[in-house]
């Protein structure tokens, strides 16, 4: 029992990773008062560009050297991803295009960028058609030697790649940002007040810029974590599933809080897979328990918006485009 | 006081908006350890002269001077650089964060950012000057009153020796302005300038040095309030009469239409905004509301459309048609329409209540009859023909019916906008600010117009801002001051001063007299 119980831990976990690189990355954008949609896609991308760099890397013919191995395809995916977050930047800052529509629009655009350049790369392997980088995976997946040593305690939380401890690491430092310096503070007025902002010297334009493109960058890493790490270098076209989604869900679970969405993308991710240990499920009642961590935040939200705490509200200006002259 | 320094000197300050002169030629001297308050109308200029020196905007002529040497101010920045502050009067510190970080808020200062820093500088401050305020409070849990008290001492946290206020009362109570102005003489005490702005006289002379007094943009002069009654401070600011030379009628046939009594409304905030107003609207006759904006128009208007809940009093309409009296306060905005009584709201954005923007004028003709038929689609007949018919009769200048009414000029959208509202042929017309922002010409379309209505048997109630078109165009005006009438005098044998004074007046004054 206590066995299954420890698999299910890990496994959440391993599920939770993608979701805390993608709500990190959302909520530090949504502090800067975009309303970024467009995550879905962001992370699609993060993904396909860590398989494009991989594969290249791979098919050099040179001799691979581990540390590549894992940073050319983090810099891809980093990059990116917080390309795409720059297209948005561009479109709502700048161009004060509808944010929403924008987020959208990106998501639908990230996902055909990813499979147009799946379809060509697996074309270009021949074999089956399918692409698989398993040596850069392997290099993903190294663990810490001694954590099969440790016991239950190790198998359960030390036996991960690194990319999990660094989900969490980015997680904390993004609350201490927000919380505990000037930068952090003169971000979360630019996502509540940007007139008032304004008025005391702060650049709102620059402010937006740098946290969506951060944001964008931080959620990318989401996308490398699946395909190179959980798949173990494996592209199939939409395999990153509603993964984005719910890492916008679970901003607003984690309360616009980093800190809170370690726990919520461990209970998300657990609550994602929670179906294959219940025994004796149907297909169809498959499809209910998946539907739980949006059962979850749809039940915070209604919470929320009863108690109606300051804190725990979105940004004010969430959505909004910023006029100066408008004031 | 002339052995002390001069703080900043404006000369020939000019300043226009498109066609319309802000400031013409203004000269302004204020002294370090001095309150100076500058008095002066809605629309006078005050609050343009300052943003000139807090950096907002930047003068077309003229030189400013800081402490002898002259300086051009670009930002907000610059005059924070200079140790100018300014305390704006709609301030919005960010909710969610406390007061400590509201003071910080965009400064770059050496070292670790370190919050409990922050807040025994704030305590110090405090202390200082007698603020009452916890740093470690968040915004949304404070009143109005310890908000502004942050934005004071946000300003004073970032050094500065010259403070501008812009109308810092008009949102505190009694109680909170005295604590404010003994804050403030604490402060001229310790060697700073202060420049206040406002329009109520017994402020000025309680509370400021020398006043300095603008009209429509001029600068008039700059007296000390040790010589000054306010007699002499509303002659100044108000100016002598102008003829204006608007067509009015004696009225005919005036019979009551509407009687309020002694209506009273809190807004949001816990302010009592309406006090103890009763008054009668009659039919036949132009009842003009004078009162420094804000004191309590917007808030008449829209309790007698129904839009405004009221905590206590009534509202009696008096239909012509059936002779009964009816009780409006129990009625909802669309039945008191249907009783003829007819709001043509236009705040400050004109398109605000009124019309749709991106709509066409026929489409804005059906926003009030959208209801009259009985299939499920709309019929444009009616409206398109009194879209034409206004656009006739009324001489709006537009490319066509369907034209969206946001690309029309001012003028010409408060004629239409008044014009639907006559066509429903009314008993009662609201109408407030109707002139704002237009040309002469178009003006006296709309005064035309509502005298026209009056003629007609209409009860026309009109809100301005300029005295003399009142008292020009009115039978009756009735002055607000903070939420109460402080008078109620026939038009056409009162003065400018008389009714700068009601306006102006408060109750502590008025009970010395």
């Amino acid at each position: 029992m206590i066995d299954i119980i420890a698999t299910f831990v890990k496994q959440a976990i391993i599920q939770g990773v993608p979701l805390l690189y993608g709500s990190t990355g959302e909520i530090i954008t949504e502090k800067s008062g975009n309303l970024n949609l467009g995550i879905p896609g962001i992370m699609y991308i993060g993904g396909i560009s860590s398989v494009i760099g991989a594969y290249f890397y791979e098919s050099s013919g040179v001799e691979l050297n581990p540390v590549l191995c894992v940073l050319i395809p983090l810099f891809c995916a980093f990059f990116g991803s917080m390309l795409m977050a720059l297209i948005y930047s561009f479109l709502t800052i700048t161009l004060r295009a509808n944010q929403n529509v924008t987020g959208l629009a990106l998501t639908t655009f990230g996902v055909g960028v990813g499979n147009f350049f799946g379809g060509s790369l697996s074309s270009l392997f021949g074999e089956g058609g399918s692409i698989s980088l398993i040596r850069t995976g392997e290099c993903f997946k190294a663990t810490l030697p001694f954590a099969d040593k440790l016991g239950l305690f190790g198998k359960t939380f030390l036996s991960f790649g690194f990319l999990a401890y660094l989900s969490i690491i980015i997680a904390l430092v993004a609350s201490w940002v927000l919380n505990h310096t000037r930068v952090g503070l003169n971000l979360r007025a630019v996502g509540e007040n940007p007139a008032t902002a304004d008025a005391a010297g702060i650049n709102v334009t620059r402010y937006k810029y740098l946290a969506t493109c951060i944001g964008g960058g931080i959620a990318g890493l989401g996308g490398l974590y699946f395909i190179m790490d959980y798949i173990g270098g494996a592209w199939t076209n939409g395999g990153f599933g509603d993964r984005g989604w719910l890492a916008i869900a679970l901003v607003i679970f984690a309360l616009w809080k980093p800190k809170h969405s370690i726990l919520g993308s461990i209970l998300f991710g657990g609550l994602y897979i929670v179906y294959l240990y219940i025994p004796g499920l149907s297909r169809s009642s498959q499809e209910i328990f998946k539907m739980l961590p949006y059962v979850v935040t749809i039940v915070v939200l209604v919470i929320m918006s009863i108690r109606k705490r300051h804190e725990n509200q979105p940004p004010a200006s969430l959505g909004l485009s910023y006029f100066r002259e408008e004031r | 006081m002339a052995e002390k320094p001069v703080a900043i000197e404006l000369k020939n300050i000019t300043k226009h908006f498109g066609s319309v002169v802000a400031n013409h030629q203004v000269c302004l001297k204020v002294h370090e350890g001095e309150i100076l308050s500058i008095l002066g109308e809605n629309g006078s200029g005050k609050t343009t002269l300052m943003n000139m020196i807090a950096g907002i905007y930047y003068p077309d002529e003229g030189q400013i001077f800081v402490k002898g040497e002259e300086v051009s101010i670009r930002s907000p920045k610059d005059a924070f650089d200079l140790k100018i502050g300014m305390i704006h009067q709609h301030f919005k510190p960010v909710d969610v964060l406390s007061a400590a970080e509201n003071i910080v808020l965009g400064l770059k200062e050496k070292g670790r950012y370190d919050l409990g820093r922050v807040t025994e500088e704030v305590r110090r401050i405090s202390a200082k000057y007698n603020f009452e305020i916890d740093p470690t409070k968040k915004v949304y849990e404070m009143s109005v009153s310890e908000k502004q008290t942050i934005e004071i001492i946000k300003v004073l946290y970032r050094g500065a020796e010259v403070l501008i206020l812009d109308e810092p009362t008009a949102v505190l109570t009694p109680q909170e302005t005295q604590k404010l102005f003994a804050i403030l003489r604490n402060m001229r005490d310790d060697g700073k300038a202060i420049i206040i702005i406002t329009h109520k006289l017994n402020e000025v002379l309680s509370l400021a040095d020398r006043v300095a007094v603008l009209r429509k943009g001029e600068y008039v002069d700059t007296i000390e309030t040790a010589g000054a009654n306010e007699a002499i401070l509303a002659e100044m600011m108000v100016g002598k009469k102008v003829a204006l030379n608007i067509a009015r009628s004696e009225p005919k046939n005036t019979q009551d239409r509407l009687t309020v009594h002694s209506i009273n409304c809190i807004n949001r905030e816990g302010v009592k905004v309406l006090n103890d107003i009763s008054f009668t609207a009659r039919a036949g006759e132009i009842l003009g509301i004078a009162g420094i904006a804000g004191s309590g128009q917007r808030e008449l208007l829209e309790t007698i459309a129904g839009l405004q809940y009221i905590n206590s009093g009534e509202i009696v309409y008096h239909d012509p048609k059936t002779g009964k009296d009816e009780d409006l306060c129990h009625k909802t905005p669309m039945q008191i329409r249907e009783l003829g009584v007819r709001l043509s709201f236009v705040p400050e954005d004109r398109l605000g209540m009124g019309l749709v923007g991106n709509m066409d004028i026929v489409d804005n003709m059906m926003l009030r009859s959208y209801q009259k038929g009985h299939s499920m689609f709309l019929k444009r007949k009616d409206p398109r023909t009194l879209a034409q018919s206004i656009i006739e009769q009324l001489e709006v200048v537009t490319p066509s019916a369907a034209t969206p009414v946001r690309r029309l000029s001012g003028g010409n959208v408060q004629k239409v906008l008044v014009g639907r509202e006559i066509a429903a042929s009314p008993t009662v017309i609201m109408a407030a600010y109707p002139a704002r922002g237009l040309d002469i010409n178009s003006s006296y379309t709309i005064y035309n117009l509502l005298s026209q209505q009056k003629e007609n048997g209409v009860a026309v109630i009109f809100v301005g801002e300029d005295l003399d078109v009142l008292i020009e165009l009115c039978d009756r005006i009735l002055v607000l001051n903070s939420g109460r009438i402080t008078g109620i005098v026939d038009a056409r044998h009162v003065t400018k001063e008389e009714i700068g004074l009601l306006m102006t007046k408060t109750e502590e004054s008025a009970a010395n007299e």
